[in-house]
């Protein structure tokens, strides 16, 4: 990868190798799926009225872990506060971050990745540029993969992610190289804003 | 002396005194994954603080597990917290006498 930067006309850049980008697509897609399920295949799209008059959103947190994680409660000691709620936001909520996830892959698909074939070519660059919208799209969506790889890699203190990188379970080693180099790609992102 | 006759004094409406002196806060709560970079620049960014205020307020939730980022009606504390968990921030709100 070739960290982010500012063009001279405002645009950020950044060079992924095909590999990559793949993995970024696909665990943001997990992400996407994950909140799908949460709201129900045909219901990924929060309608503005029900959610205004409150309907249909559930009250109860998410049983899965990783999803408590990304809609998390609002009022802490307050369990009928953090149901209303949720009942009232967790909808919208949901689907911004399904769309924040939707624009990574996007840009990825702008910057010439494709899917369904397997990756033939190796030295095959995505080469992405980001406006003002999709910035905030990817530091979100960058965001919620990061949360969703730590509840599932038991990172729960910050040393946690010191100790699992010295994993002898190489799947374990694998997955926390991969937290620690999304971490890496948000940190250029932030440092290109400046 | 005397003792003054009992007179009826209006109690004064706590519930609206409260209620003009931003009673709700919006807590950020420290969590071992968000990039401190990245929380500073959602201070700076989401709240319009300062550089130096936006890294102060970083610091208090990183050192002491928890910081008050914004004061005001419920209201806004609602919308504040629903926009924290957009950015993957941990944040709730609350009383502030909570």
């Amino acid at each position: 990868m070739k960290p982010f930067k500012k063009r001279r006309r405002g645009g950020i850049t950044a060079t992924f190798e095909a590999g990559e980008a793949h993995l970024l697509a696909s665990l943001s897609g997990q992400v996407v799926e994950l909140l799908r399920d949460r709201n129900g295949a045909d219901e990924s799209t929060a309608d503005p009225l029900a959610t205004q008059l409150g309907m249909g959103g559930p009250s109860l947190p998410p049983e899965d872990p990783v999803l408590r994680r990304l809609l998390p409660d609002a009022y802490r000691d307050d369990e009928e506060g953090a149901g209303e709620f949720r009942r009232f936001t967790e909808r919208s909520l949901t689907s911004a971050k399904v769309a924040n996830a939707e624009a990574l892959i996007g840009s990825l698909v702008d910057g010439g990745l494709t899917f369904g074939t397997p990756v033939e070519d190796d030295e095959q660059q995505i080469e992405i540029e980001l406006d003002d919208a999709e910035v905030q799209a990817w530091l979100r969506a960058l965001t919620d993969v990061r949360l969703s790889l730590a509840v599932r890699l038991g990172i729960d203190a910050e040393e946690d992610a010191m100790l699992i990188a010295q994993s002898e379970d190489e799947a374990i080693a694998a997955m926390s190289e991969i937290y620690d180099w999304l971490g890496y790609v948000q940190e250029t992102l932030i440092s290109a804003l400046d | 002396m005397t003792t003054p006759s009992p007179v009826e004094i209006a109690e004064p409406d706590v519930d609206e005194i409260v209620e003009l002196e931003d009673p709700w806060v919006t807590i950020v709560w420290n969590d071992p994954v968000n990039l401190m970079s990245y929380v500073a620049y959602v201070f700076r960014n989401y709240f319009g603080y300062t550089e130096e205020k936006a890294h102060e307020l970083m610091l208090a939730v990183h050192h002491e597990g928890k910081a008050v980022v914004s004061s005001g009606s419920r209201e806004q504390m609602e919308r504040h917290v629903q926009a924290m968990h957009e950015y993957g921030l941990w944040a709730t709100l609350e009383r502030q006498d909570a």
